[in-house]
């Protein structure tokens, strides 16, 4: 029998020095690397070359590397309308460290010279447009502010997304960088139509974010 | 001028973040824009912060950026020009 599900189809997560793959680790760094060091290590690592990579905020770069990871070889864009592909990400610092950075460009009126390259970071949006361009999607993307990680604000919002037609598939998720903690996870989940519910992986429900968080 | 274009290199490399470009890769007469390095709009702004921070040259009319900023030696000749004015 057919059914629509909503279904994780793929995770991509990275933290404490680790990239997890579909509940996999994928890449592991080492333990003294800052994060910036551990970030350049994965892009390099799997050959991202996108040159813009090193100009994004710490932030960005996070998102951006995570979503290339979960993209690999999905050619979403030869799946998909690029209007249905939808991006929803939380996180808890905004884009904080960025924001202080660009302060201190501010702060003295004898030194005042705002940075352009760090003043464009001061959104989080801003990781979810560069995913976007990156990857030509065109649909809803969204970044929303919340204390704690919430997987059934994930799960309800993107089903929201789904119901009222404004995608069909979307990268949902957390990333968040404050200082020197950072941890990501994002996931690709599909409104699919699948012949037997069984057979549809992952579904996606809070039990199956969470342990993918 | 020799060595304020290789001071210019260093410069450009660091505030831009081309971790991957190596001073001696950047062709001073080469166009930064477009081709060569592929600097883009927001990169040029930061350019214009360069000029005024490190060398205390402001530039009044942006109209003249296209010019200044088309290779590494045309900001080298303007800046030995408007240094100090």
């Amino acid at each position: 029998m057919e059914s629509i599900e909503n279904v994780i189809s793929g995770s991509c997560s990275i933290h404490e020095q680790k990239v997890i793959i579909d509940g996999k680790v994928g890449f592991e760094g080492n333990i003294d690397w800052s994060m910036p060091e551990f970030l350049k290590k994965v892009y390099k690592n799997f050959e991202m070359k996108y040159p813009k990579f090193y100009k994004m905020d710490p932030l960005t770069k996070l998102g951006f590397t995570t979503a290339e990871i979960l993209l690999r070889d999905k050619n979403l864009n030869e799946k998909y309308d690029d209007a249905d592909i939808g991006i929803v990400i939380l996180n808890r610092s905004s884009s904080i460290d960025i924001d202080k950075a660009f302060q201190l460009t501010i702060d003295d009126n004898d030194n005042y010279y705002p940075s352009p390259a760090l003043f464009v970071y001061t959104l989080p949006n801003i990781m979810a447009g560069e995913i976007c361009i990156r990857h030509k999607f065109k649909g809803e993307n969204t970044v929303f502010i919340r204390k704690e990680f919430s997987a059934k604000f994930i799960q309800d919002y993107v089903s929201l997304l789904f119901q009222k037609k404004k995608a069909k598939v979307c990268i949902a998720g957390w990333v968040e960088v404050n200082h020197t903690q950072y941890k990501s996870l994002l996931m690709l989940v599909e409104n699919t139509i699948f012949a037997n519910s069984y057979d549809s992986g992952h579904t996606f429900d809070t039990n199956a974010i969470n342990k993918l968080f | 001028m020799e060595e304020l274009i290789e001071r210019l290199k260093g410069e450009i490399i660091e505030v831009l973040n081309l971790e991957d470009v190596e001073p001696e890769e950047i062709d001073a007469d080469a166009p930064l824009f477009g081709e060569g390095l592929g600097l883009d709009s927001i990169d040029a702004l930061e350019l214009i912060v360069l000029l005024e921070k490190n060398y205390g040259i402001k530039i009044e009319d942006p109209k003249d950026g296209k010019k200044i900023f088309f290779s590494v030696r045309s900001m080298a000749e303007y800046i030995t020009e408007h240094k100090g004015k």
